[in-house]
């Protein structure tokens, strides 16, 4: 049974929807659909990464940034009242024209490099067939608790730090009138 | 007989979508939208990692993947807890109005 057709037609669809959607994201009014656009953006990239073999990191995007982060973006968004704001003043400045035309600049540098040069790296000892044997989770699990123990640690403090600066800048300073 | 997938359609995907994000990080205004822009890159990097993870026959690129969704995640938690205090002080989260610091 030859998959690459269908590996092919899926890579196809997935890159043109990754690529619409990332666009609609941009050039919405309404910060709501730019939210579910990018919902769509991430899903459609977690497709990819399936192909590539990566279905821990696959699952993972899916319940970190489609499920936790864009929650969390929806609802700063319906907490700053931004979902009544859907009419913007047009016109864009001459600063972010030339920004734009930068940025453009940079995709061309981008694709050149990719065309016309060559990777060199050294091989790992992941071959598909060692991952195909020992799954690609424990893998996975093997290198954090083994190798990557100690930026796994400083992650788990980072993680740590961030939850406490978010509740403490948000709670303000109504603690201090007692007494 | 096809091929199997080059490795540079993924880094040209990746590239699109940096691009894109790049764009629209420096254009709206909206500080929500440039946080939405901003993951984007984040995205596209990410797709980079991987691929060249699978190129190379490496899982190095899946755990660094990791810590850049683990830090995309906190730096979500405090950008938009400071978005929240700014439109608390100032009723608008439009970049263009946000100038405090400005002499």
């Amino acid at each position: 049974m030859d998959f690459l057709w269908f590996k092919w037609g899926l890579f196809g669809v997935m890159a043109v929807l990754s690529v619409v959607s990332s666009l609609m994201m941009v050039t919405r009014r309404n910060p709501i659909h730019s939210a579910l656009w990018m919902i769509a953006t991430f899903c459609a990239l977690a497709v990819i990464y399936l192909m590539l073999h990566a279905q821990f990191i696959a699952v993972a995007q899916v319940m970190v940034y489609a499920g936790a982060i864009m929650m969390l973006i929806i609802f700063v968004i319906m907490l700053v009242h931004l979902e009544k704001d859907v009419v913007s003043q047009g016109g864009v400045s001459t600063t972010k024209f030339v920004g734009g035309f930068i940025t453009v600049i940079l995709f061309l540098e981008i694709i050149f490099v990719i065309l016309s040069s060559q990777m060199t790296g050294k091989e790992g000892t992941y071959t598909p067939e060692v991952l195909s044997s020992i799954g690609n989770v424990r893998a996975v699990g093997y290198l954090l608790y083994g190798q990557y123990l100690f930026p796994f640690e400083i992650a788990s403090i980072l993680l740590l730090v961030g939850i406490v600066g978010a509740v403490v800048l948000v709670r303000g300073k109504r603690k201090v009138k007692s007494s | 007989m096809l091929p199997d997938i080059p490795y540079s359609l993924y880094f040209a995907l990746s590239g699109v979508l940096f691009t894109i994000g790049a764009i629209g990080a420096i254009t709206r205004r909206n500080a929500i939208i440039v946080f939405m822009c901003i993951e984007l890159m984040l995205n596209a990097v990410n797709l980079v990692f991987i691929a060249s993870g699978k190129m190379l026959s490496s899982m190095d690129g899946t755990i660094f993947v990791f810590f850049i969704m683990t830090v995309a995640a906190v730096e979500a938690a405090v950008g938009l807890a400071i978005f929240v205090i700014i439109f608390r002080l100032k009723q608008t989260i439009n970049v263009d109005e946000i100038n405090l610091l400005k002499g």
